[in-house]
């Protein structure tokens, strides 16, 4: 059973561009305390995504005529695990570089690539995903926001939720019903480029129980769009979308988004020197599972790079991955407070409690744990 | 070697020589001497030994599928085992001996339980700062009193007959690789088998594995079973002197993984998964065997953390990087 999800390697030419990226990060990075690095992928600076891609650093699975580095997912990955070990504040161009970009390549027109994937690569156009609303959540296809067809475009009405970085970013790709109601499910949806600063666009940050605002409501009303905003078919929006979620569930960011905590954890025990048999099992089971995930991550990436969309292979890393992110938190806060009067700094403190209440939402996603289940169900023919 | 041209034979002469029914019949004692031939037959005893001392000449990496057929198959020959001992016996410039390898990786050198000695002729033990080779004398080996065991408690004192030098992290590191692949061979198997069963079995007016509950177990058992490959092949390609901290990783991984895999197995299953009869319990029984084998879960997971502790990069993944991938 999933015959071709083996073991693969980073090939040497890919590797070689870690020592650039890592200099760049290290120095971007190194007064910035553990806490805020855990954001992970959710740490937000547009000064940093522009300096990306000024340096070449987004973009890299794209083609050089749109201004991409035309390196591949291999390359993309690397880049990816040093800025994810670091905790480098990556949102702003995240979702453009990883996902939007290639979707419009993939369905968009020619003056849709040449509009806005130059830019992606130079990490000034920020994207945003459209696709949870109030009442469409996992089941994603009964989204209601609709856009009816006009002389000069779309008019678009409706209400997007749970949208990260929706209020730094400059655009937003949405699922939107062109025809027909939620009761015709996967029919009728169609994806739509949405400018955020567009008359009838409101965001309305939601603060997270962290106390961070990093997704938000996007509300639309009577929103203008020219005919050019329609990504790909109408009517295709469902096929679309399931294409961009496997870019979406197979990076390295589905295993690395707690890994800050872990490092914070081993220097603590390091600076303390405990390593008595329980510590150094819980360590190892740590680092084993890390290892394979990221053994699993490689062999996904394989995947793309062989011209899949690997949706299987991602949705086991995926579920796998963020168990491991989970389970980290509730074992070290386990470990720090079954040795209580062991000294632990605030720094730590505060990674690890930011982590613990931030947790829940690894799973939730990009596609919950038992989304994910039933799409591996189906991938063994059991449904 | 294209790995196809590899595994095909390999495999179509363990579908001939290791069917359910003969694979009981050796459990049961009896018929050891023919699947072992087929095996020696084969000429795969010698797939590791070095070209030149008239091997095959094949890496860890080409081998791994091999071991994971044995797996499949639950051979209950040292087959993967004897392969191993034979690539060091003749790196080592030893003569190479008759008949089935034993590997014992305790440095204990009294009695020690060696998995399936009762089947083999010599065993080749870790002294903690070389291996020999030993010999095990006729009625030697004492019988677990494990039904369908072939592990033995045999004498350790024997003289050597061989000594070669001691591989980094002994035989324990490359032993608890060899272990990772059969644990992957025999998990694949039984994710196919279990799948079929939950598409097959009725119950409720439905095959039980339109049941939400039961695809959800079975998806974890896939990213189990996944899981364990992969970080086997990584171990595997990490060569025969394999690094300790790789073959720690794949062992911690396929050790906890074959647990929980035979658990959900023949919770599927039902009552039928625990009959003699069923094939289901030819695998199961390994996995348990094999998690066990050369260190389980906890044995590795505290080799690897007090690794991770001791030295090497501040981050996991720089240090994972240089320690854990080749």
């Amino acid at each position: 059973m999933f015959d071709t999800f083996n073991l693969a390697q980073l090939p040497a030419e890919d590797e070689a561009i870690r020592p650039a990226i890592r200099k760049l990060v290290e120095d971007a990075t190194a007064a910035t305390p553990a806490d805020i690095r855990a954001r992970s992928w959710l740490g937000f600076s547009r000064e940093f995504s522009l300096r990306l891609g000024a340096e070449g650093f987004l973009g890299l699975t794209l083609p050089k005529r749109y201004g991409g580095q035309e390196r591949g997912p291999f390359a993309r990955f690397v880049v990816v695990e040093e800025l994810l070990q670091f905790g480098a504040p990556v949102a702003g161009h995240w979702i453009a570089d990883r996902q939007s970009a290639p979707l419009i390549l993939h369905y968009g027109t020619d003056e849709q690539r040449d509009f806005y994937i130059p830019r992606v690569c130079k990490g000034e156009f920020l994207f945003c995903i459209g696709m949870s609303e109030p009442n469409a959540g996992s089941d994603l296809a009964s989204v209601r926001t609709r856009a009816e067809r006009t002389d000069k475009g779309w008019v678009v009405n409706g209400q997007k939720i749970w949208t990260t970085i929706s209020m730094h970013a400059d655009y937003m790709i949405a699922l939107v019903r062109t025809s027909g109601t939620p009761d015709d499910r996967h029919k009728g949806l169609s994806q739509l480029i949405i400018p955020l600063k567009a008359p009838g666009v409101t965001v309305k940050p939601i603060i997270d129980l962290t106390g961070d605002a990093h997704f938000a409501e996007v509300f639309f009303e009577n929103v203008e769009l020219g005919a050019d905003a329609l990504v790909g078919q109408e009517g295709e929006g469902w096929k679309q979308v399931t294409a961009e979620l496997a870019f979406e569930r197979s990076g390295p960011e589905r295993v690395y988004s707690s890994v800050v905590l872990l490092d914070a954890w081993v220097r603590h025990l390091k600076a303390v020197g405990r390593t008595d048999s329980a510590t150094t099992a819980l360590v190892g089971q740590y680092t084993a599972r890390l290892a394979t995930l990221r053994a699993m991550s490689i062999a996904c990436t394989a995947r793309l790079v062989a011209g899949e969309s690997p949706v299987v292979e991602a949705s086991l890393v995926k579920d796998l991955g963020t168990s491991f992110e989970q389970d980290l938190p509730i074992a070290i806060g386990d470990d720090l407070a079954a040795h209580p009067d062991e000294p632990v700094d605030a720094e730590l403190y505060r990674t690890l409690k930011f982590v613990t209440h931030i947790a829940p939402s690894y799973s939730l996603r990009g596609g919950t744990r038992e989304i994910l289940r039933g799409i591996i169900a189906r991938g063994l023919g059991l449904r | 070697m294209e790995q196809n041209e590899l595994l095909e034979p390999f495999a179509r002469m363990l579908e001939a020589v290791a069917t359910p029914a003969l694979v009981r019949k050796v459990e049961e004692g009896e018929g050891a001497d023919v699947m072992w031939n087929a095996v020696v037959e084969s000429g795969f005893l010698d797939a590791l030994v070095a070209e030149d001392a008239g091997g095959f000449g094949l890496s860890l990496a080409d081998v791994g599928p091999l071991f994971q057929a044995l797996g499949r198959f639950a051979v209950p020959l040292p087959v993967g085992e004897t392969m191993i001992a034979r690539a060091l016996l003749a790196a080592g410039g030893a003569a190479l001996p008759e008949g089935a390898i034993a590997l014992s990786t305790g440095v204990a050198d009294g009695e020690a339980i060696v998995p399936l000695a009762s089947v083999c002729r010599h065993v080749l033990a870790d002294r903690g700062d070389r291996l020999e080779l030993i010999a095990i004398a006729a009625g030697a080996a004492t019988d677990t009193g494990v039904r369908g065991d072939l592990s033995a408690r045999v004498s350790l004192a024997g003289p050597a007959i061989a000594t070669l030098s001691r591989p980094e992290g002994g035989l324990r590191a490359v032993a608890a690789v060899l272990r990772s692949a059969l644990i992957s061979g025999a998990a694949e198997r039984l994710l196919e088998m279990t799948t079929d069963f939950a598409n097959e079995r009725v119950q409720f007016g439905k095959p039980i594995g339109r049941q939400q509950a039961l695809q959800q177990n079975l998806a974890v058992m896939a990213e189990d079973v996944i899981a364990t490959r992969i970080s086997s092949q990584l171990a595997c390609a990490a060569g025969l002197g394999s690094k300790v901290a790789t073959a720690a990783t794949a062992k911690a991984i396929a050790s906890a993984a074959a647990a929980r895999i035979a658990n959900t197995a023949h919770a599927v299953h039902g009552a039928i998964g625990i009959s003699e009869e069923y094939d289901l319990q030819l695998l199961t029984r390994r996995l348990h065997e094999w998690r066990l084998s050369d260190g389980s879960e906890g044995y590795w997971t505290g080799i690897l953390g007090a690794a991770r502790l001791a030295d090497g990069p501040a981050l996991t993944v720089d240090w994972v990087r240089e320690h854990v991938f080749a």
